[in-house]
């Protein structure tokens, strides 16, 4: 959807605008026309579901970035304050089961997140402050963490 | 406090009245044999003091260590002496060296140190040394021969051509998943000066390897792994009773390859996973290995603890001291000639927390 001349800008403010002064019903296929209008000028060729070899590794080398930036703060020190490192409990970010997530993590009587852990991690033997759940640094964390155990099949629950 | 740690300081109890008999009542509670008297002695290894800034440290890592240093004083009768087996300190400084060797002063006895990669790798060994004396060296104790080995050494070219300054050469051995890391290794100089110590020795006599890495091939991408292994049990193979006892994997390991058992202490800072637990590579951990319970890191001390070991006619039955938890003992059964967990070794024995995935 990268095809040279595509301004989604200008097509979403028109939306947008449409949509404040008219009904929802209206709006909504307005905006559906506008965008579909608004594809059909960028290309007649490209199709919602095509994609290449090239997005293909391209989409790839975006998420394999976040992984190693995921890699690099398993290892750094500065998650925490006492400049212990997730992996020097977890090499490889073994023993962090995340395929057993969401699960019921008896030690605090509730089912919980990845996400969670990661930061009873960093709020615990790290001594460091907890991160936000939807940021780049937590989704960094899990890329690498997932990344590290691909493969497995998943267990939610298990413990 | 928990059952386990009651039932720690009953046995150290029955240990102070055992003391208040008769030397030969102990003997025979020791159940000796032979010409080899029965002996005890501690084994405290990784503990891993890291400091922060100043005069602060990693307060989990201090604590563990320090308890280990208070349960063994608490040991009755005494132990010969005492074994630490490497890693005093996470990045080789002089600061954790003095601290770690501060709270090691508490312990009550004679204390021996084996060398890890953590004391090492940023000034090669130079403080530690200096503080503790050689790397390398052997010893004789009531008719068994010791021998501490440097065995975390590696590839001259890694460590003196490949880093900017020493403390990237230590924070590249720290790493334990370095994919950039070397092999450990005892080196050729070692096994000619190890050949000749043990050419004076009687093939009767019991030797006991004290190293920090595993003198066999066990991960290699961790380092639970000697490069040059087999050198070393090459020449342990003319003795009638072997052991090695090795730190730096965090965790209970035992194995017997011909004449040599091997076993591994649980370090006091942290626990490490079993190999098993990385998915992507495979791994040797040793078939008979019955695994330490996987670790709750709401407990901060779990999966740690330290070691007492009984000689016994030359053989070690390894007694591990874990928080509350069931304390372990894998012991060499002449019956099978292997080490064996007295109470888990059966696979009907198993419980769910030693399954590690």
């Amino acid at each position: 959807m990268t095809a040279g001349g595509f301004r989604p800008k200008p097509i979403f403010e028109i939306a947008r605008r449409v949509l404040m002064r008219n009904s929802k019903f209206f709006s909504s296929a307005c905006l559906a026309s506008l965008i579909g209008l608004g594809f059909l000028a960028i290309s007649f060729s490209i199709q919602a579901d095509d994609f290449t070899e090239g997005d293909l590794k391209r989409w790839n080398q975006e998420f394999m970035s976040v992984v190693e930036k995921g890699s690099k703060l398993f290892h750094s020190a500065e998650l925490g304050t006492n400049k212990v490192s997730c992996d020097q409990c977890h090499p490889n970010a073994a023993n962090t089961h995340p395929e057993t997530y969401p699960k019921f993590q008896q030690q605090l009587g509730r089912v919980i997140t990845l996400s969670e852990m990661i930061n009873w991690c960093i709020q615990n033997p790290l001594e460091g402050e907890p991160l936000p759940l939807d940021g780049a640094k937590m989704t960094a964390l899990l890329s690498y963490i997932t990344w590290e155990r691909r493969g497995v099949p998943l267990a939610p629950g298990k413990h | 406090m928990s059952m386990n740690r009651r039932a720690f300081l009953k046995t150290t109890g029955a240990g102070l009245m055992a003391a208040a008999f008769p030397l030969s009542l102990v003997k025979l509670a020791f159940g000796g044999e032979g010409s080899i008297p029965d002996f005890t002695f501690g084994y405290i290894s990784d503990a891993h003091i890291q400091q922060i800034k100043g005069t602060r440290f990693v307060r989990n890592w201090d604590m563990g260590l320090i308890r280990a240093v208070r349960e063994a004083n608490l040991l009755t009768p005494r132990p010969d002496f005492f074994m630490f087996g490497g890693d005093l300190a996470q990045l080789g400084k002089k600061e954790e060296l003095d601290h770690g060797l501060e709270i090691m002063s508490n312990l009550r006895g004679k204390v021996r140190y084996v060398m890890g990669e953590h004391d090492y790798y940023l000034d090669l060994g130079k403080y530690w040394q200096e503080k503790l004396g050689p790397s390398y060296y052997s010893f004789d104790h009531k008719g068994v021969h010791f021998v501490v080995l440097n065995s975390i050494l590696t590839y001259d070219k890694w460590t003196y051509e490949t880093w900017p300054s020493p403390m990237d050469r230590m924070l590249a051995m720290a790493r334990l998943d370095n994919p950039k890391g070397s092999p450990f290794m005892v080196g050729e100089e070692q096994i000619g000066w190890l050949k000749k110590d043990l050419a004076k020795i009687n093939g009767n006599t019991p030797v006991v390897v004290f190293s920090h890495s595993p003198i066999q091939k066990i991960f290699k991408p961790w380092n639970f792994w000697t490069q040059d292994a087999e050198k070393v049990q090459a020449l342990l193979k003319p003795f009638e009773k072997a052991t090695v006892i090795y730190g730096h994997v965090h965790q209970i390991q035992y194995n017997q390859i011909g004449n040599i058992t091997f076993q591994a202490v649980m370090a006091t800072a942290w626990p490490w996973p079993y190999p098993e637990t990385y998915s992507q590579l495979t791994n040797a951990l040793p078939k008979i290995t019955v695994p330490m319970n996987r670790a709750d890191p709401f407990f901060e001390r779990d999966a740690t603890g330290w070691q007492f070991v009984d000689m016994k006619s030359g053989n070690t039955a390894m007694d591990y001291q874990l928080p509350d938890n069931q304390n372990r003992t894998v012991m060499f059964d002449a019956a099978t000639g292997k080490p064996k967990d007295v109470k888990y070794q059966d696979d009907s024995r198993r419980i769910p927390p030693q399954t590690h995935f």
